[in-house]
Order: C-alpha cells, then sequence, then structure tokens
C-alpha cells in the first residue's frame, strides 16, 4: 500500500537563508496590526463593551431586514445593527450600551420585545452591563500575559534562555498578528476570541517546542556544524510532522467551521487562522531568532559529556 | 519500551474500561439512566446553557436604593427620639444628605448633652464577628458643640449589611424559584455584592426574571378619604400621606396613608384560586396571629373606608371595607390572568426581597438554539474525527488503524472523565474536544515522524519502533505541558463558557499523552509479538 505522504522524504529545504525575508514580512505585519489595533481598534462584542445582543428567528417566511431595522430605528436605542445570521429567517439584533446603569439595558430589550411580539421567537438574548464588561476585558487580558509568563518560565527552566525569548517572541508575534487580522476583518472581539488567542498560544508554544527539541537534540549531535545549517536541518526533520499535525488540526477545525453553526464560526475561523499563523512563526521566527541570539555560544558549553556519546543519525 | 508487565497491561486496559463505562450513560436518555442498577456508572454530561437552552442572570444588589431605604428609616427614628424626650429636643434641616449620610442641627445647643444621650443608641450594633470579637456598627455619628448632627455609614457596617442582604435575598429566591419547578436551578453569591442564577433547560427566561428580580413588598395602607389625589398631583400631598398609582392603563393616582397598616411580612400563607361568583383568578391570603389581631381591629374602625393593597408602590387592589374582617384572611382580586394570579401567591409567600437587585449579566439561550447547537456540535465533531481518521490511515496505513483505536479510547476517556467530573459541557467545551482529537493525532504523528527516521537510519524494526517511542516522549510532554499550562491558567482566570473550554481542554491533553503514547505503545507491542515483522509498514 502506498502512504499518504504531504512533503517528501528527505527534504532540505534552505530555509534560513530566506530569513531576512521572512523577518521583514513578519516585522510589516506586527507593525500594520500595532497600527490598525491604534487606528482603527478592534470591533469589541458585549463581552467587553457592554450592550445587548438578540437573535430572533421570525415565525413566517424569511426576515425583512430593512423592515426590521426601521422598526428599531423608531425605538431610539441609539446604535442598532442588524444582520442575518446563519439562515434567512434568523436575525441577529445588537443594540449599544444604553445611557442610564444596568436597569437601562433590561428597559431595551424590553421595548424590543414588545415590538416583535409574538412573530418571532427570541432564540437568544445577551446582555451585559457597563461594570461586568470592564472586569471581563480586564480578566481576558491578564489570562494571556499571565499565560504567557508562566510558559516563558517553563521553557527557560527546560531549555536554555535564548529558546525561552524565541518561544514567547514567535507567540507574541502570532497573538499580535491575530489581533490585526481581528481588528482588519472587524470581526466581533468576545470572550470566544479570547478563548481562540489563548489556543493558539497554546498551539502555537506546542508547534515551537517540537521544533526546538530537535534544536537542541542536534546541538548536541553536531558541534561542528555551522548553527545556520543546523536550524535548516531541524526543520526539515521535522517538516512532515510539522505539516501532517497542522493538516489534521485543520480537517477538524474545518469541519467545525463549516457544520458547526453560526454561533461559533468566528471561534473556530480564529483559530484556523491561528494555525496557520503559528505554524509559519515556528519555522520562520523561532528557529532563525536562535541565531541573532548567539545560541551556539552558551550551549556548547553546557551540552557535552553524554551528548559525544550519542549516535548520530545523518539528516 | 515495547514490553509491559501482566500488571501494566491489566492497568491500561482497565482505564480504557472505566473509561468507556462511565461514557456510556451519555448514549441513553435520563429515564433509561435511572432504571439501571445502582452499579452501573449513572452520571451524564451536564449541558451547558448554550446547548440545552436556559438562564443565566447575574444580579448586583442595588446598593444606593439600600442605603436610601436605611437612611430613610434612621431618619424615622431620629425625628422620634428626639420627639419623645422629655422635654421635646427642638431640630432643623433633618435629611439625607448625599444618600451616604443623615444631617441635622438641633434648635438649642444647650441640649447638645441629652441629644448625644438619646441619639447613641441610633448607631444599631450588628453582630460582632465571631474572628475578630469587636464590635461592629451600623452607623457612626458626630455631634458639634454648635449643634450640627451627622450620621454616616461605617465601612464594615455597610459591608456586612450587604452580605446579609444577599444571604438572605438568596433565601427568597430559593423558595421562589423552586416554585416554578424548573429542573434544578442553581443560586449562588458571587463575591460581596452579586448572586447568580442559573437555570438550564428553562423555556421561559422571562417569567424567572420577572420571579426573581421583583422586590414585591406588599404593603396595606388606608386610602385618604379628607383630601383628592388631583389636588394632591396638582401642589403636594398632606403630611403622612403618599401618592401611588394603580397597575390600570392609564395608571389611577390614590392618596393613602404613608405608614403601612400592615405589610407582606405579617402574611402566612397566600394561594391562588377562583374567585366563587365572578370566576376569576384571585388570591387568597391569610394574616399570622398577630397580623389578624391588627386587620381585625383596623378594619372594625374603618367600616366604609377604602384601603390599598400597594406591591412595590403600585396599588394593585383598592376595595372598600363593608365589614369587619375577624378571620385575618381576605382576597385580592385585581385583573389576573391564572398565571399572574399563581406568581404573585408565590411572591408573597416567599416574601419580600430585602433590596432592589438589577441584572448586571444576562445571557439567556430558547430551547430552539440549543438543539441547533447540538446536533451543529454533534455532526462537525462526526465530520471531524471521520476526516482526521481517514487522514491518519492513509499516511500511516497498519500505524494509522491503530492510532484510531487509541483516538477511540481517548473519546471514551474524555468523556468518562467529564461525565464522572459532572463537567458542563459547552459549545467552546465542543470545539476544544474537536481541538484535542487534532492535537491528539499529533503525539501519534511525532512517534510515528521519529519511527520512519530510525528506519530510514538503518534501524532494525524493534530498535526503529523502540527509538521512535523513547526519543518522542520528551517531545510529546514538553509540547503538552506548555499546553496545559495555558489551558490551566484559561481556567482560573476565564469565567463562564470559557472555564468549559478549559476543561475540555486540560482533560483532553491529559487523555491525549496516556492514549496516544502509553496506548498506542502498548497496541503497537501486541503487534509486534503476534506478527513478528522484520520491516516496518510505515
Amino acid at each position: 500500500m502506498r502512504l499518504l505522504r504531504l512533503v517528501p522524504e528527505n527534504t532540505n529545504f534552505g530555509f534560513m537563508k530566506n530569513r531576512y525575508i521572512s523577518f521583514t514580512l513578519s516585522g510589516t505585519l506586527i507593525i500594520v496590526s500595532i497600527v490598525l489595533f491604534l487606528s482603527m481598534g478592534l470591533n469589541y462584542g458585549i463581552d467587553f463593551k457592554g450592550g445587548t445582543v438578540i437573535e430572533m428567528e421570525t415565525k413566517d417566511g424569511p426576515a425583512n431586514i430593512g423592515d426590521i431595522r426601521s422598526e428599531l430605528s423608531q425605538l431610539q436605542l441609539g446604535d442598532v445593527q442588524v444582520q442575518e445570521f446563519g439562515a434567512p429567517n434568523d436575525v441577529l439584533i445588537r443594540i449599544e450600551r444604553q445611557q442610564g446603569g444596568e436597569s437601562a439595558q433590561q428597559r431595551a430589550i424590553a421595548l424590543v420585545r414588545d415590538t416583535f411580539g409574538d412573530t418571532v421567537n427570541f432564540r437568544r438574548v445577551e446582555v451585559v452591563g457597563p461594570r461586568v464588561s470592564g472586569e471581563l476585558a480586564q480578566a481576558g487580558t491578564l489570562a494571556v500575559l499571565a499565560s504567557l509568563f508562566a510558559v516563558l518560565v517553563y521553557i527557560w527552566f527546560r531549555f536554555e534562555w535564548q529558546f525561552a525569548v524565541g518561544a514567547v517572541a514567535a507567540t507574541v508575534h502570532d497573538v499580535i498578528i491575530t489581533i490585526g487580522m481581528f481588528s482588519v476583518l472587524r470581526l466581533d472581539f468576545t470572550l470566544s476570541s479570547i478563548a481562540a488567542i489563548l489556543t493558539i498560544v497554546g498551539y502555537s508554544l506546542n508547534d515551537t517546542v517540537v521544533i526546538y527539541d530537535r534544536i537542541r537534540e542536534d546541538l548536541r549531535k553536531f558541534k561542528k556544524k555551522p548553527l545556520l545549517e543546523l536550524l535548516d536541518g531541524s526543520i526539515n526533520q521535522t517538516l512532515s510532522r510539522t505539516t501532517m499535525t497542522s493538516f489534521s488540526t485543520l480537517l477538524a477545525l474545518g469541519s467545525l467551521y463549516v457544520f458547526g453553526g453560526e454561533v461559533i464560526r468566528s471561534f473556530t475561523f480564529a483559530m484556523i487562522w491561528g494555525i496557520g499563523v503559528g505554524t509559519y512563526s515556528s519555522i520562520f521566527v523561532a528557529a532563525p531568532i536562535l541565531n541573532f541570539l548567539n545560541l551556539r555560544n552558551d550551549t556548547g558549553k553546557s551540552g557535552d559529556g553524554s551528548a559525544e556519546k550519542e549516535q548520530a543519525t545523518p539528516a | 519500551m515495547l514490553y509491559f508487565a501482566r500488571w501494566k497491561t491489566v492497568l491500561i486496559l482497565l482505564t480504557i474500561l472505566v473509561g468507556i463505562l462511565f461514557s456510556i450513560p451519555n448514549f441513553f436518555t435520563r429515564e433509561q439512566v435511572a432504571s439501571w442498577p445502582s452499579w452501573m456508572p449513572g452520571r451524564q454530561l451536564v449541558l451547558g446553557l448554550d446547548l440545552q437552552g436556559g438562564a443565566y442572570l447575574l444580579y448586583e444588589v442595588d446598593r444606593g436604593s439600600y442605603q436610601q431605604k436605611r437612611l430613610q428609616s434612621l431618619v424615622g427614628d431620629i425625628r422620634n427620639a428626639l420627639r419623645q424626650s422629655e422635654p421635646r429636643i427642638g431640630y432643623t434641616g433633618l435629611g439625607i444628605k448625599d444618600n451616604t449620610a443623615v444631617e441635622l442641627r438641633l434648635r438649642d445647643t444647650a441640649r447638645v448633652a441629652d441629644a448625644r444621650e438619646r441619639l447613641k443608641d441610633l448607631v444599631n450594633p450588628l453582630d460582632a464577628s465571631v474572628f475578630s470579637g469587636t464590635q461592629i456598627n451600623e452607623f457612626q455619628y458626630t455631634i458639634s458643640d454648635d449643634g450640627h448632627i451627622r450620621f454616616s455609614f461605617t465601612e464594615e457596617g455597610l459591608a456586612q449589611r450587604i452580605r446579609s442582604v444577599v444571604d438572605q435575598s438568596i433565601e427568597v429566591i430559593r423558595r421562589r424559584v423552586d416554585q416554578l419547578g424548573t429542573t434544578e436551578p442553581s443560586i449562588q453569591r458571587q463575591g460581596e455584592d452579586r448572586i447568580l442564577v442559573e437555570a438550564p433547560g428553562l423555556s421561559d427566561p422571562e417569567r424567572l426574571k420577572a420571579m426573581v428580580g421583583q422586590t414585591a413588598q406588599m404593603t396595606f395602607h388606608l386610602v385618604d378619604v379628607n383630601s383628592s389625589p388631583e389636588q394632591a398631583i396638582q401642589t403636594r400631598p398632606p403630611a403622612g400621606d403618599m401618592l401611588v398609582y394603580s397597575t390600570d392603563d392609564p395608571p389611577v393616582p390614590y392618596l393613602v396613608e404613608e405608614t403601612p397598616l400592615l405589610t407582606g411580612d405579617d402574611l402566612d400563607d397566600s394561594q391562588a384560586t377562583f374567585d366563587q361568583r365572578s370566576n376569576e383568578p384571585v388570591v387568597n391570603f391569610r394574616f399570622n396571629t398577630a397580623g389578624a389581631r391588627k386587620f381585625a381591629r383596623v378594619t372594625q374602625a374603618n367600616v366604609g373606608r377604602p384601603f390599598a393593597i400597594v406591591l412595590d408602590n403600585e396599588v394593585i387592589s383598592a376595595p372598600v371595607i363593608r365589614e369587619p374582617i375577624l378571620g385575618g384572611s381576605g382576597q385580592i382580586s385585581g385583573n389576573f390572568t391564572v398565571q399572574t394570579a399563581n406568581d404573585l401567591a408565590i411572591l408573597l409567600r416567599a416574601g419580600a426581597l430585602p433590596a432592589r437587585l438589577t441584572i448586571i449579566e444576562e445571557r439567556t439561550v430558547g430551547p430552539g438554539l440549543g438543539a441547533d447547537s447540538i446536533s451543529a456540535g454533534k455532526i462537525a465533531s462526526g465530520i471531524g474525527i471521520v476526516a482526521v481518521a481517514a487522514f491518519m490511515i492513509a499516511s500511516y496505513g497498519l500505524f494509522g488503524i491503530l492510532s484510531c483505536v487509541a483516538l477511540f479510547a481517548n473519546m471514551a476517556l474524555i468523556f468518562g472523565a467529564l461525565s464522572f467530573l459532572g463537567a458542563t459541557l459547552t459549545l467552546p467545551g465542543i470545539a476544544g474536544i474537536v481541538l484535542t482529537v487534532g492535537m491528539a493525532v499529533d503525539a501519534n504523528v511525532l512517534i510515528f515522524e521519529r519511527i520512519r527516521e530510525e528506519v530510514r537510519a538503518g534501524r532494525s524494526a524493534i530498535s526503529a519502533l523502540d527509538a521512535g517511542f523513547s526519543r518522542a516522549l520528551g517531545t510529546i510532554l514538553d509540547a503538552n505541558i506548555t499546553t496545559l499550562i495555558a489551558a490551566v491558567i484559561l481556567f482560573y482566570l476565564g469565567s463562564g463558557p470559557i472555564r468549559g473550554f478549559a476543561v475540555t481542554l486540560a482533560i483532553g491533553i491529559i487523555t491525549t499523552v496516556f492514549s496516544a503514547f502509553t496506548f498506542t505503545r502498548f497496541l503497537v507491542a501486541m503487534w509486534l509479538r503476534n506478527r513478528r515483522p522484520s520491516r516496518l509498514p510505515i
């Protein structure tokens, strides 16, 4: 039986010779993302901005978005967005946070309920008041920073400090570019988006650690090999695994994106994006950064002894 | 790496068997599971609100209105204390300041000492803390020599008050919600001044909101017949009276005496029934002994006068007293439907909330959306798993099949663990499981790729397998521990749906290391022992 191979055996791509191209690309993307974030900001969902989301389903026939919009505009609720949501008779309404404290939000929902009454089913109502939304935003940011820090410490403990810096740099790179994606596509940034970003952090680290693991092994094995050549070798050896894992994870996520329903679509989209960025950054950011951090000078001293006895396998 | 002692074999198989056993109940209905023998595991996954529909309501005690209520009663107490002293202590400008304090000024600075003596009990000592043993007062006060008096809340006193308000409110809400007959609502304190009400599987969240959020303070007032409400609207109500409106459309104004005759606290019981003559839904109530005596006395003295039944500052009924009511029971009729009568009876039985509660976060999901999400989740994970399995078999042949067996064991372990822990499965949780499937394959990919490398390096079948497993282990552990760290932090800092995601992710990582590494290794070892191949089909 012939088995499927995503990449041929014994590849020898020169990833490192393109490192300035990939650094330029990553640097540009990071700057663009930061500029986008500072200028356009994120399209914060109600979790962070406060406000109301109502998903309703019209009982007879497809919903007339125009009519719904004009009926809602008579209620004087400020900024109201209406959009079709997954099916022609399914409508998503976003109402901005109402002035006048917590109970004002409840009055807004009551108005909407009275307006549409029995002609629709209210499938989902979510209201987040001003106080809670601030707390959620704080907790979310804290979660991302705390997990990055914890991972930094762990990798530092397990590898050399250059690896810790490289892994965190690659992960921060992924987080920033993902935020840039959220900004440019105006995707709703909610609590689930934070979960998606944390998953990306996890995945990207996982991917980076696998390559680092091989680099560490090769460093002990080939003491004389120039570092750039060694990095290329390590990446090529793990390339088959990298693509296999990315592809199988994308298969699972792709199925979730297509069949998982409207509610989690933006969540899965962010994760699919993250798998792509995470895979890229492990190869083109995490590995070459070790060269810039003068990895060899440090590890040459610490990695001797037993490493000499290790049986060398040709790359 | 490829030799398994008998006890290890038993342990591995037993773990998976237990996983399968604990995940079985999820494939049957609740009724079917209930009829099983008691030694079978019967716990099922709890579905999150987003999957089975229901309501998540976060309430906060309205501090502002609670402080106002307390200060108003303090004003009354100060007034009484000063008026009742012999001779009366004159004062001016008694009122609430900034909703945090009560201020007044004595007319005669010579009475400062008297006033201090009369007012010193009004600091309202609360139960002393068991741990510190120090006395906590609700209020603190200052009296200056020029006769200026200021009462204000103490910080600890107010905090303790709010805490007990939350405790009482939880009791009241529980009594109310229990009578709605929904499936096991959960009512718990959150932080200092918040209450979280979760009612999964509830089909009518609006009714729950109405039942939980209503203060339901019922009072009985005599209607003032000497002055007309119209007059009061134009000028101001006479001293000791207040203006309230009915629930009719348009609202009818009533002028009633400010001090209630009786309150909802004097009630013993209330029931919704039908009026025998008109056949309309009504609410019958019965006072407790003290209340009944008082009600009898008042009705005897006021035959022919109307009185108003006021619920949360709205008149729901204003009958005329036709004859003295001595039995201590009465009837409220006021355009009820069967449900509103029923709800009012429940509210009166459960008692009033000690303070107003406001909703600060609400998430309600209708049953239709929940069902749609479940079926979408099932289809998506089914297709995802089949696709990944097919990909693995296409890539690694026999070893791919072995990894699919391991994947199946992994799923059983995840569902078994989630069921055993009584964890809640949310939509992001399903996403977490699907992601685990993707990542679980990663461990196998790492091993298999390593084996391929070792084969290419010219090793024999057994030594390539052995080296593949042992060398991949470090990588698998490092990679999964980093992800586990992220999941744990997510759990501690996240809230609601994110926690569900973190739990499934963390459990998934642990079961993955077991099934993808240990169990696959076990399967490979079994295969090796039976076939003794010289070449690996990889």
